[in-house]
């Protein structure tokens, strides 16, 4: 029987945490380099039951799809541009597609991200996006599952206004 | 004896008779009460599809308006229950068919329903106007149009839950613009966008639309459009709640909420934008149901709308467990529910799911201090559906003394066996006060860590009990002796992972024959037991399901994985091999 020690140590740090941060599950907290699997699963020790708890498969799969807290439209201006446009993220599956869909949409040349050199060498222009914080990002640093809970706006710049973002 | 009412006397005081237990004591009187109520029986409901066979049904009842059919067992709602076993709508669609050609009303549960089912139900019935499916499966949106297309008077299309293949949101506009009867319309479950021009013009054209559940498709935006053009609504479902916040799109939602007076039900909100629940702010003194299950409500935003809900009978939630604020270092304040227990003094009942059943490590938990509350706070509380992390004995004591008028208490700690938190102990105390002091308890689903004597007092003390659900709990054959001896009323039981074997189930076997059915998946009983049940009880169908191979060489004493025991009129399901009760092989490929 687990009596649960812990709960009774003096130290700092939420109840049930474990000393690593790493662990900490809350929303609020969370930022890419401590909890880059935002998918939560099971620890690979407890197994599966089949069935339980009790929940139905088609509430499961509704409160699992349930984690994007933006909605999926989201602004995109391009410099120089005089309108704005908004994209349905959902449409898209990866980056190239949704490169490929801001290319015909503001007919320029993005090129796709380059692993390597860490941004998009070559092309007039880089695509970048605020995050849920407030930053600008460059976009494709990040999985394409993280990208599209984070993603609140896209801003096509012009190639070397972005440089600083590509180191 | 020659007094006796006539004939078209008798009819009429049938006629106010409506409930099946009524009507069938009705036909036991005597002879020509039996011929006279038969001929006038208008609504049929059969709880087992495989109890009786819709040729004898229509014999018996020639005159049926209305007709409500369920299929699988429950525990197929979590998967344990293979594709094929069963279920399937379209037999008794043909036969009804052709036996009742002024049927209105179809609700289905839990069945399998083909595109060719919905086709023929579409053409057969001239009159037809209600079609309800819960729960159901095996149709796509062709199926819908021909529904759409076809039912020339149709008032309710409902479906809940269902799995639907989505090939397009047009059958929508099959509906002819001749069709303004509609009064309830419940897409929620289909995934795909419908054509919103053709869902604006029917509610256009629906002055009658009391109900209107949309599926998540249907952005925020377009929710004010569609409520001014149905502001006589009472029970409406959003879509997706959430979309780029804009002053515009809020003032207009909200104008359009506030001129729904009649509105008493919202469901709906999928991925909620805070931001946005003011809008329905107006509404919510009126609202006597409430199903935010499909978000996960924030602490402060389900305390400041339940506190404008005076009126709320029916509430469900889905609370998560990180954003519970820590106050003290074991002690967690619930403050939506409390906020609940303070305000909503006509709640009857309540259900709350969990936002992330599956992870084990929760750093905050779901706790029973909310369930407590509500039950000190809520005195016509009748009704719970709880999943939590942690309970003890001393809380469902409280509970069970708080509200003795409980009939249905459905607790589901997430971890299987876990015991009273406080003091380690098995929860047999704890469910045994809800049985003995809720004398009217007709549901019952149990979980954490249970002995034998928990059995003992539902055995005791269980009389009403209809319903019982077992998990991982037990220890030996005399749980489910007790149960089975001792609950009088007891029609539907399902138990999975129990040590139960053979002894109480054959000690027991008239029992079943009062009883519905009853499951049991992950026992201990026999496949020799099977068989013998299945020998010495013609009246029941003793059916081992098994996805091992090799099934004809299981050896006698062998456990079968899961078992369905029902009483039925209809005989054996397949072949008439009286020895053998079929064994349903399903291969895991399937």
């Amino acid at each position: 029987m687990d009596l649960n020690y812990k709960a009774t140590e003096l130290r700092l740090g939420l109840p049930g945490t474990d000393d690593l941060p790493a662990t900490m599950k809350s929303k609020k907290r969370s930022s890419p380099e401590m909890c880059p699997d935002e998918s939560r699963s099971i620890p690979p020790a407890k197994s599966q039951v089949v069935g339980w708890p009790p929940v139905r498969c088609y509430r499961k799969n509704a409160l699992q799809g349930k984690k994007m807290e933006v909605g999926s439209y989201v602004k995109v201006s391009m410099d120089g541009a005089p309108y704005l446009r908004k994209v349905d993220l959902r449409v898209y599956k990866s980056y190239g597609e949704l490169m490929k869909g801001l290319e015909e949409m503001f007919k320029c040349i993005i090129g796709l991200y380059n692993e390597k050199e860490l941004g998009y060498n070559g092309s007039m222009h880089a695509p970048t996006y605020e995050d849920k914080e407030g930053d600008w990002m460059l976009v494709g640093d990040v999985p394409w599952d993280m990208f599209l809970t984070s993603c609140k706006r896209l801003r096509i710049m012009k190639a070397n206004e972005a440089k600083g973002l590509a180191i | 004896m020659a007094y006796s009412f006539p004939e078209e006397v008798l009819e009429h005081v049938f006629s106010f008779i409506s409930s099946e237990k009524d009507r069938n004591a009705v036909s036991l009187v005597c002879k020509s009460w039996y011929e006279m109520e038969r001929w006038c029986r208008r609504r049929i409901f059969v709880g087992n599809c495989y109890a009786v066979n819709p040729k004898i049904m229509i014999r018996r009842f020639p005159e049926v308006k209305s007709i409500e059919l369920k299929g699988k067992p429950h525990f197929a709602d979590f998967n344990l229950v293979p594709e094929g076993w069963g279920g399937y709508v379209y037999p008794w669609i043909v036969e009804i068919a052709r036996g009742y050609p002024c049927l209105e009303e179809i609700r289905l549960k839990r069945m399998v329903v083909t595109d060719e089912s919905l086709e023929l139900i579409s053409k057969s019935f001239k009159n037809f106007k209600v079609l309800v499916l819960s729960s159901c499966e095996g149709f796509s949106t062709d199926g819908l149009a021909a529904i759409a297309a076809n039912c020339r008077n149709l008032r309710v299309l409902e479906l809940r839950e269902c799995e639907v293949e989505d090939l397009s949101g047009h059958w929508l506009s099959h509906f002819p613009d001749s069709c303004t009867s509609l009064e309830s319309l419940n897409i929620a479950c289909l995934l795909s966008e419908v054509s919103f021009s053709a869902l604006e013009r029917l509610v256009a054209r629906s002055p009658n639309l009391k109900t209107l559940r949309l599926n998540r498709n249907v952005p925020l935006e377009k929710l004010s459009t569609l409520l001014q053009l149905a502001p006589q609504l009472v029970e409406f479902g959003t879509g997706v709640y959430s979309a780029e916040i804009r002053s515009d799109v809020y003032a207009s939602l909200t104008e359009a909420f506030s001129g729904c007076k009649n509105l008493k039900g919202l469901s709906g909100f999928w991925e909620v934008i805070p931001a946005y629940l003011p809008a329905f702010y107006s509404v919510c003194s009126r609202l006597t149901t409430l199903n935010l299950s499909y978000a996960t409500a924030q602490s402060p935003e389900l305390t400041k709308i339940v506190s404008q809900c005076h009126n709320l009978q029916r509430l469900l939630v889905c609370l998560d467990a990180y954003l519970y604020p820590i106050q003290v270092l074991d002690y967690i304040e619930d403050t939506g529910l409390n906020a609940l227990a303070l305000s909503c003094k006509d709640l009857q009942e309540l259900r709350v799911f969990p936002s992330d059943p599956f992870v084990a490590d929760a750093n905050v938990l779901l706790t029973e201090q909310g369930l407590v509350s509500v039950s000190e706070g809520c005195p016509k509380l009748q009704s719970v559906l709880y999943f939590c992390r942690q309970m003890s004995n001393s809380a469902l004591i409280t509970i069970a003394n708080n509200r003795p008028n409980l009939t249905c208490f459905r607790l589901c700690i997430l971890e299987p066996r876990a015991p009273d938190y406080v003091t380690f102990e098995p929860l047999d105390a704890g469910f045994g006060a809800i049985v003995e002091n809720c004398k009217q308890l007709r549901r019952l689903s149990m979980s954490g860590l249970l002995t034998d004597r928990v059995f003992e007092h539902i055995g005791t003390h269980g009389k009403k009990l209809d319903m019982l659900s077992v998990a991982f709990a037990g220890e030996s054959d005399l749980g489910l002796h007790h149960v089975l001896s001792g609950c009088d009323s007891l029609r539907k039981l399902e138990i999975r992972d129990c040590p139960f074997g053979d002894k109480a189930l054959l000690a027991n076997a008239s029992k079943l024959e009062t009883m519905r059915s009853l499951w049991m998946s992950s026992c201990g009983v026999s496949f020799g037991a099977c068989k013998l049940l299945g020998e010495k009880m013609p009246g029941l169908n003793v059916e081992v399901i098994d996805e091992r191979e090799n099934l004809d060489s299981l050896h006698e004493s062998c456990p079968v994985e899961k078992l369905y025991i029902y009483r039925t009129v209809a005989g054996q399901r397949w072949g008439s091999n009286k020895v053998l009760k079929k064994a349903l092989l399903v291969k895991e490929s399937d």
